[in-house]
């Protein structure tokens, strides 16, 4: 395991910068609706899901109804199933890593783990939940401090968070180098766009995540003939 | 007890999100459909460029500096990363950048 961390470790360095400070905001926010750092830990552990957690304070701060709290999390979270959809087949052998495995991915662990191979000489699924872990313990720690720190902190480190849509870039132009994937690649922004154009910032995931499968399944011819010429 | 309910319902709901697909289509010995095997090789190519508009979906074009930190640190980003071929180099850059700009626009 400690290869596989290492390995894993400068992998994790821009979700680190993006995490601690989302964390922390997400603490603080916590902590402002009056739930102090016991909560942040549960909720940082245990649901584990940025956006939504950011949700829920909401959620608990208006004492919403069972149900609702349901729906809203259906509502936020179903693009993750399109993760899982993603990495089932790669997380198939993982044993007793699987739950965790698929507890832990979020959007930063699907789009680091679904874009990298593990480095020569470590084990997959033991490189697989050294990144996944690493991330988790990010995601808590962030929380955890921003909770204690409430507003007072040393820095002001407003826009740190930055780093995560400059890693999703990052990722993006290392799948263009791929000339097999541009077409995919090209399929995913003109759905994301359009959605978004079309629905607003507030719905437009998971039917961007439709038109994608959609998208693909139409030109599949397509994208296959790009993986001859590559 | 209401609020730790809530938290309760919330993590359910994500993790029966997370877990289905994955126990649903991932043993082993399964066949499964050739379009899903497509799907699943191809989506993570797709799903990033969805990821970057979702990460930058807050930005506000419409008031002052209208998303000129934004698109400043995604070209520097995109730049570095097809010159120099460096991750944390690009990542570490242009969140600077953006900071900066945020501060003095």
């Amino acid at each position: 395991m400690r290869g596989a961390l290492k390995a894993a470790f400068p992998l994790t360095l821009p979700v680190m910068a993006g995490y601690m400070f989302l964390g922390l905001g997400f603490g603080v926010v916590l902590n402002q609706a009056g739930f102090g750092a016991g909560w942040a830990l549960l909720m940082s552990t245990g649901i584990y899901a940025g956006a939504m957690q950011y949700v829920a304070v909401d959620l608990l701060a208006q004492g919403a109804g069972l149900i609702q709290s349901a729906l809203m999390t259906l509502m936020v979270n179903s693009r993750h199933l399109f993760y899982g959809l993603t990495m089932a087949r790669r997380y198939a052998d993982s044993g007793r890593w699987k739950p965790y495995l698929a507890f832990s991915l979020t959007d930063e662990t699907f789009a680091l783990l679904s874009l990298t191979k593990a480095p020569e000489g470590v084990c997959e699924t033991r490189f697989f939940a050294a990144v996944s872990m690493l991330n988790q313990c990010y995601w808590v720690l962030g929380s955890l401090l921003g909770s204690f720190l409430g507003q007072v902190l040393p820095f002001d480190l407003t826009g740190i968070e930055f780093s995560m849509p400059a890693l999703f870039v990052v990722m993006l132009v290392e799948q263009w180098r791929q000339k097999k994937a541009r077409l995919s690649v090209l399929l995913g922004l003109f759905a994301a766009l359009f959605c978004l154009f079309i629905l607003g910032a507030e719905r437009f995931s998971v039917p961007a995540m439709l038109l994608i499968t959609g998208l693909l399944l139409l030109f599949k011819k397509q994208v296959l003939s790009g993986e001859d010429k590559a | 007890m209401k609020s730790f309910l809530i938290i309760l319902v919330v993590a359910l709901v994500t993790a029966l999100l997370r877990f289905l697909p994955v126990y649903l289509l991932g043993r082993k010995d399964q066949k499964l459909p050739e379009n899903v095997l497509y799907l699943t090789r191809f989506m993570p190519a797709a799903i990033i460029g969805l990821l970057v508009i979702f990460s930058l979906k807050g930005t506000n074009l419409s008031s002052w500096p209208h998303g000129i930190p934004e698109m400043a640190g995604v070209l520097l980003a995109a730049a570095l990363q097809h010159y120099k071929k460096n991750t944390l180099l690009s990542v570490f850059s242009a969140t600077a950048l953006y900071m900066i700009l945020i501060r003095v626009l």
